[in-house]
C-alpha cells in the first residue's frame, strides 16, 4: 500500500531545513484493540534517510516511540534552489515509501 | 551490570564496542546499513547508549539545544527539536527516560547535514527528554523535562 511522504524545504540564509512527513501508523506494539482486546502489531518505520543531490545527508533510525505520521526535519548547508532531494524509509514490515522533491 | 551489557550487545554490539574502543572505526560505520535494534530493545538509557555509542559516558554541553514543550498536552504528539552549535555533529539520538524504551529516534549526520534534528515523539508520562550529540568522537548530552498530562503510550 502507498503511503503519501510529502517533502518540503525552507530555506534560511545559509542553510536548508528538509522536512518529511510520512503518513504512517507507527503502532507501538503495545496497545490493544479495546473490542477484541487483542494487541495491536507494531509497525513503525525503521530507516529514513535523507538525500541532497544523491548523496546522503543523513539517516534517521525510529523506534516506536515516533509519534504517527512522523515529521521529522534535518538541515543541510549551501544547498541551492534546485538541488534535488530525496528522502526515502523502510518499516519493520518491509514497507517502503519516499519522495523526491527539489529545494 | 557489565556481562548483562555485554550478553545483551549480542555479536554485533560486541563488534561495534571493540572496534569503537580500537579507535579504528565509528561505531555508526559499523551498523550503518542496519536498525540499531540493540539500542532500541534497551530499557535503561546506560545500555542503549552503550549499544547505539559503544559508550556510556556523555558530558554535559551548555551547546545543546533542546525545543520541547515545558507541557506537553498530548502525549501522543511531543514536538522536538535538537540544535547542537558543536562542531562535526556526527550523530544525535533522543531518548525519553520514563518510556518502556528509553530511545525514541536517532539521527545520523554526514555531508552538508548541521547538527539539527527535529522530530515528534511519544511519551507515556511526564519524563525527562535528553538529547544524546556525538560531535568529533564524543558524547555530549543536554536534558529537558517535559510534562505530560495525558498519556501517549499504551492508552
Amino acid at each position: 500500500m502507498a503511503r503519501l511522504t510529502k517533502i518540503k524545504t525552507r530555506k534560511r540564509g545559509d542553510t536548508t531545513e528538509i522536512l518529511a512527513l510520512v503518513n504512517h501508523p507507527m503502532e507501538t506494539g503495545r496497545r490493544k484493540n479495546k473490542k477484541t482486546k487483542q494487541k495491536v502489531p507494531a509497525h513503525y518505520i525503521q530507516k529514513m534517510t535523507f538525500e541532497l543531490n544523491g548523496k546522503v545527508v543523513a539517516e534517521a533510525s525510529l523506534g516506536p516511540a515516533v509519534s504517527k505520521n512522523p515529521l521529522t526535519a534535518v538541515t543541510v548547508k549551501g544547498a541551492k534552489t534546485g538541488d534535488k532531494v530525496k528522502v526515502s524509509w523502510t518499516d519493520n514490515k518491509g514497507e517502503s515509501g519516499g519522495a523526491t522533491g527539489a529545494v | 551490570m557489565k556481562r548483562r551489557t555485554f550478553m545483551k550487545g549480542s555479536l554485533a554490539g560486541s563488534v561495534l564496542a571493540v572496534a569503537a574502543g580500537s579507535g579504528l572505526l565509528k561505531p555508526t560505520d559499523v551498523l550503518a546499513a542496519g536498525w540499531p535494534k540493540g539500542a532500541f530493545d534497551a530499557q535503561s538509557e546506560a545500555d542503549m547508549l552503550s549499544s547505539l555509542y559503544g559508550s556510556s559516558s556523555a558530558s554535559a554541553s551548555g551547546k545543546i539545544r533542546i525545543k520541547a514543550p515545558i507541557q506537553a498536552e498530548n502525549g501522543r504528539v511531543v514536538p522536538v527539536k535538537v540544535q547542537a552549535s558543536l562542531a562535526n555533529v556526527e550523530s544525535i539520538a533522543v531518548a525519553v527516560a520514563k518510556n518502556p524504551r528509553p530511545l525514541a529516534t536517532s539521527v545520523n549526520l554526514s555531508g552538508g547535514a548541521t547538527g539539527y534534528y527535529s522530530t515528534r515523539i511519544k511519551m507515556g508520562k511526564t519524563s525527562k527528554v535528553t538529547a544524546y550529540v556525538k560531535a568529533g568522537g564524543k558524547l555530549h548530552t543536554a536534558s529537558k523535562t517535559v510534562k505530560v498530562t495525558v498519556g501517549g503510550c499504551g492508552g
